[in-house]
């Protein structure tokens, strides 16, 4: 019998990475973070297998769905990779509290409009997150990255096409897709609210700019597109830029607190229940 | 291991390689898709690196163990590991698999999509032009339609349906001219 590679290791690898403790703990929060994003959105999303409003978004949200879960899976194997704990037992083996997603992927799916406008908002700030990771020293993040770029593309164009139907779309849809804006934009920030350790990250390279950077560039190039299809942007320009450019844009709402990834609701609650059941009925089982 | 008893494992590899289905379209071979990146051989070993297509690819696990079983025995260790140390693109569909396809009725992938860097404008890579009063012209006018040409009448003259198919790596066109649908192999 040939030898295989041992099970749970996957495509992103392990082994030594040279990094020191408080790096490699800010590295595995970051992986973390990321992980259960693309994670429980998947999970949220493949709920339209089968009730979406058109046969052909069954099959769009199906595919969205088994790409996230595909990424999360990567990225819990290459955190894996870090810690030594298995990628199935920190998917599937914490409790709610361990849960590191953003809030704007703690709510229920909603309505269709309310599905798209989450998926929009996360999609564009995560292309923004993975931008600031393209280039990232740490060589297989950067690798897995590369790749996860490619897939997202079809994830904004397709998001794009049903904002601006949406939009467009009369009365009725015009109405849910503005006022799943409205409650989603506090929540949206928190997808780009800096990292514990973001200072080490950066340092090490790891992280190639802060995320309050990337959350300006994220914001400013919404912006138009709010406008341009009259949509909530709560957002206001505080102060004035360098050489005439515009100054930051600052959210016309509260900001959202550091609470934003570890406190979640009823909805995830339910999410966990149901995600883990299987993995629970009998833990340490190969399914 | 002689230098010429290595190079003969190592092209037996390949060819043992070229016959080992994709399992989700087994028209074509690991190796028509470009999947195997690098074979290496040794006095007791091989170590072939293979690409997923995608990234939550259900079909990897599978392919692994094909290729693995289509080698055991070839040396006393055998090793296949996937890896993201580049990304698999769809231009390394070889032109033999490009016909492959065709011929069972799947259009190749246009050019793969330029790297991006890091600084792209977001929307830029979306570049939807919506046209007043028609809500699918936003995805029909979406940078992944057209590109595909008919597999079974040959015209141009096809639209995207949906950008997400049947498999991650597919999507669905019709074609105008036959009035067929037909699939592609996504361009990534």
């Amino acid at each position: 019998m040939s030898a295989l590679a041992a099970p749970g290791t996957g495509p992103t690898g392990t082994g030594a990475t040279g990094l020191d403790d408080d790096t490699r703990d800010a590295l595995a929060e970051l992986l973390l973070s990321m992980a259960d994003d693309e994670f429980v959105l998947g999970y949220w999303d493949s709920e339209w297998t089968g009730i979406a409003p058109l046969l052909e978004e069954d099959v769009a949200f199906s595919s969205l769905a088994q790409d996230e879960i595909g990424h999360a899976k990567a990225l819990y194997e290459l955190l894996a990779g870090l810690t030594g704990e298995p990628a199935d037992r920190i998917a599937y083996g914490r409790e709610v509290g361990g849960y590191r997603q953003a809030a704007l992927l703690d709510h229920a799916r909603g309505d269709w409009a309310f599905s798209i406008a989450r998926r929009f908002l996360y999609d564009t700030a995560d292309a923004v997150r993975l931008d600031a990771l393209a280039g990232s020293s740490y060589a297989p993040l950067a690798g897995l990255v590369a790749k996860m770029r490619r897939e997202e593309r079809y994830h904004l164009a397709h998001m794009h096409a049903w904002m601006v139907r949406l939009a467009r779309g009369g009365e009725e849809p015009r109405r849910r897709l503005a006022a799943a804006c409205e409650r989603l934009w506090p929540d949206a920030l928190t997808v780009l609210a800096p990292p514990a350790g973001e200072r080490r990250l950066l340092d090490a390279g790891i992280l190639t700019e802060p995320f309050a950077t990337c959350r300006q560039r994220w914001l400013k190039e919404l912006a138009p597109l709010f406008e341009e299809l009259r949509l909530p942007f709560p957002f206001r320009v505080a102060g004035a830029g360098r050489a005439g450019r515009p100054g930051r844009l600052e959210p016309a709402f509260p900001e959202p607190g550091p609470e934003g990834r570890t406190e979640h609701g009823d909805d995830f609650r339910w999410l966990w229940g149901e995600l883990t059941s299987v993995y629970r009925s009998e833990p340490g089982a190969t399914w | 291991m002689s230098a010429t008893a290595s190079a003969e494992l190592e092209r037996r590899v390949w060819e043992a390689l070229a016959e080992v289905p994709d399992p989700e379209i087994p028209v074509v071979s690991v190796v028509d898709l470009g999947i195997v990146r690098t074979v290496e051989v040794g006095p007791d070993r091989i170590r072939v690196e293979m690409l997923p297509t995608f990234v939550g690819c259900p079909a990897l696990e599978v392919i692994r163990r094909s290729i693995a079983g289509r080698l055991a025995g070839m040396a006393r260790r055998v090793e296949v590991e996937p890896t993201f140390a580049e990304p698999w693109t769809s231009d390394r569909i070889t032109p033999e698999g490009r016909r492959k396809l065709r011929e069972s009725g799947f259009a190749p992938p246009g050019p793969r999509p330029a790297d991006e860097p890091a600084g792209r404008p977001l929307f830029a890579t979306i570049g939807v032009r919506p046209v007043a009063g028609s809500p699918e012209a936003t995805v029909a006018a979406s940078p992944e339609a057209g590109e595909a040409s008919c597999p079974f009448c040959g015209s141009r003259d096809t639209a995207l349906e949906n950008p997400f198919g049947p498999t991650l790596c597919r999507a669905i066109f019709w074609c105008n001219a036959c009035r067929q649908p037909f699939e592609q192999f996504k361009s990534v």
